[in-house]
């Protein structure tokens, strides 16, 4: 269970919410209104104040480190840094059944990062964010780049986490697949987080 | 020892050589003309005071008065650091950082060549500050290359960097490819000076020496001797500069923050 009490950084007033082993939320809300923040305030990746803990242990009895291989932050424009493909995951191997569900190659590990296209990217980060096997998966617009088919398979995958008890906050655009996949929906808007109907 | 005296009127003569350039700059219009001036300028007063600053302190050879110059000589290089930045640290840092660890790489490799050339006494000004001033200069090189590096890597690929944060890597693990790319540039220099010496170019101490009448040989050890501080002192100084810089850039939950640097390039409103 991921419970944030009070959460605030600038651009964020401050948020509480918690979210239950096995449940997906939705957070919609136009561009730059603090979507990303929130995410990224959660993963401690910028400087926030508030309570964060998960299943009641607080964040700060974690590591930076080991908080984020709980709690693990998948970024809309994920960052890539080395050449190879396979540079990028602690086992290539291990990992290679899930890349070829996703449609990419057994070869894919030998591609260069620069060749790639923005929809093969972010297929590869979904993956590379699934092998620390996170309990709290943050995904900021994970199929945005991705077409029909390769996005169900993407809610798939994630549905088959969220069975084994896995908290998901989903940021989307897209109202359909906020009805597919959040038990719950909520919306930023200048900062400000409010729950609601779609 | 003996060599023959330079009289006013051989500079005068040589500084034709300049008027040359300075012909080229109007007939091409580089607009470099003023600037060439100004340096050439420059250099002969600099220059000048630094030979009569020298002769003096050879004359006092007061360990508190070389102290002292070494002192300015350091603080002088510090600001030439922090003046080569595009992006500096914000407050104290930008100035401080460059300078303590410049401070401290020059000051331990200077301590290991008076040890070595054990001049009587140790403070003897015709060692202590040349060896400093060549040290000095080569060790700020390769901290200002390394500081770049560092804050334009972490800048241009702080997506790449947050990736491995958010994959739950150390910062030191996730700012590597960046550290590693600042210590090679930082280095480049001295590689590549060591690699050319005595091919391509005759090092400016060993010429002197030599002018001066010095065996070639005996030159030449100096040289090598030279060569070693200088490297020892780059790798210091651009190692704990670029380490130090890391962890200013990052904090104790492994973020990085580069909210910590200010642009010297205003954004337009």
């Amino acid at each position: 269970m991921l419970t944030v009490s009070g959460l605030h950084r600038s651009g964020l007033t401050p948020i509480s919410l918690t979210v239950s082993p096995s449940e997906c939320i939705s957070l919609s809300g136009p561009s730059g209104s603090g979507k990303s923040l929130f995410l990224r305030a959660i993963a401690d990746l910028d400087p926030n104040q508030g309570d964060v803990s998960l299943d009641d242990r607080p964040r700060e009895s974690f590591s930076g480190p080991n908080w984020r291989k709980k709690v693990a932050y998948l970024s809309a424009e994920p960052g890539w840094w080395s050449d190879a493909i396979s540079d990028h995951f602690k086992d290539f191997s291990h990992s290679l059944p899930l890349i070829e569900r996703l449609g990419l190659p057994p070869d894919c590990g030998r591609w260069q990062v620069s060749q790639t296209s923005t929809g093969e990217r972010q297929r590869l980060a979904l993956v590379r964010t699934l092998q620390n096997d996170p309990q709290v998966l943050l995904l900021d617009e994970p199929t945005a780049a991705l077409d029909r088919t390769m996005t169900n398979i993407v809610e798939t995958i994630i549905q088959e986490h969220l069975v084994l008890g896995c908290t998901v906050i989903w940021v989307t655009h897209d109202k359909e697949q906020a009805k597919r996949m959040g038990q719950r929906h909520f919306c930023m808007d200048s900062g400000n987080l409010t729950e609601g109907a779609l | 020892m003996s060599y023959i005296t330079l009289t006013y009127w051989d500079l005068a003569l040589a500084s034709l050589l300049i008027l040359l350039n300075a012909s080229i700059s109007f007939a091409f219009q580089l607009g470099i003309g003023t600037k060439l001036l100004i340096a050439t300028l420059r250099s002969l007063v600099q220059l000048s005071l630094m030979g009569l600053v020298l002769k003096t302190l050879f004359t006092l050879s007061s360990p508190y008065w070389t102290g002292f110059a070494a002192l300015f000589m350091v603080l002088f290089a510090g600001r030439e650091i922090m003046a080569r930045q595009k992006r500096r640290f914000a407050g104290l840092w930008a100035y401080g950082l460059g300078t303590a660890t410049m401070l401290m790489a020059s000051v331990f490799v200077t301590g290991v060549a008076l040890v070595t050339i054990a001049p009587d006494p140790w403070y003897e000004p015709r060692y202590a500050l040349p060896l400093l001033g060549m040290i000095i200069g080569n060790t700020m090189n390769g901290i200002s290359l390394g500081l770049h590096n560092l804050v334009e890597g972490l800048t241009r690929d702080k997506a790449a960097v947050e990736a491995q944060l958010a994959l739950g890597e150390s910062k030191w693990t996730a700012t590597l490819p960046i550290v590693r790319n600042a210590l090679t540039t930082a280095f480049m220099p001295i590689i590549n000076s060591m690699s050319a010496a005595g091919l391509v170019l005759l090092p400016g101490m060993m010429t002197g020496q030599i002018l001066a009448g010095a065996d070639p040989v005996e030159a030449v050890n100096y040289q090598i001797l030279i060569m070693f501080l200088i490297a020892g002192g780059v790798a210091l100084g651009a190692l704990s500069s670029v380490l130090s810089g890391v962890l200013r850039l990052t904090d104790q939950r492994h973020r990085l923050r580069i909210d910590r640097l200010v642009s010297l390039e205003k954004r337009p409103q």
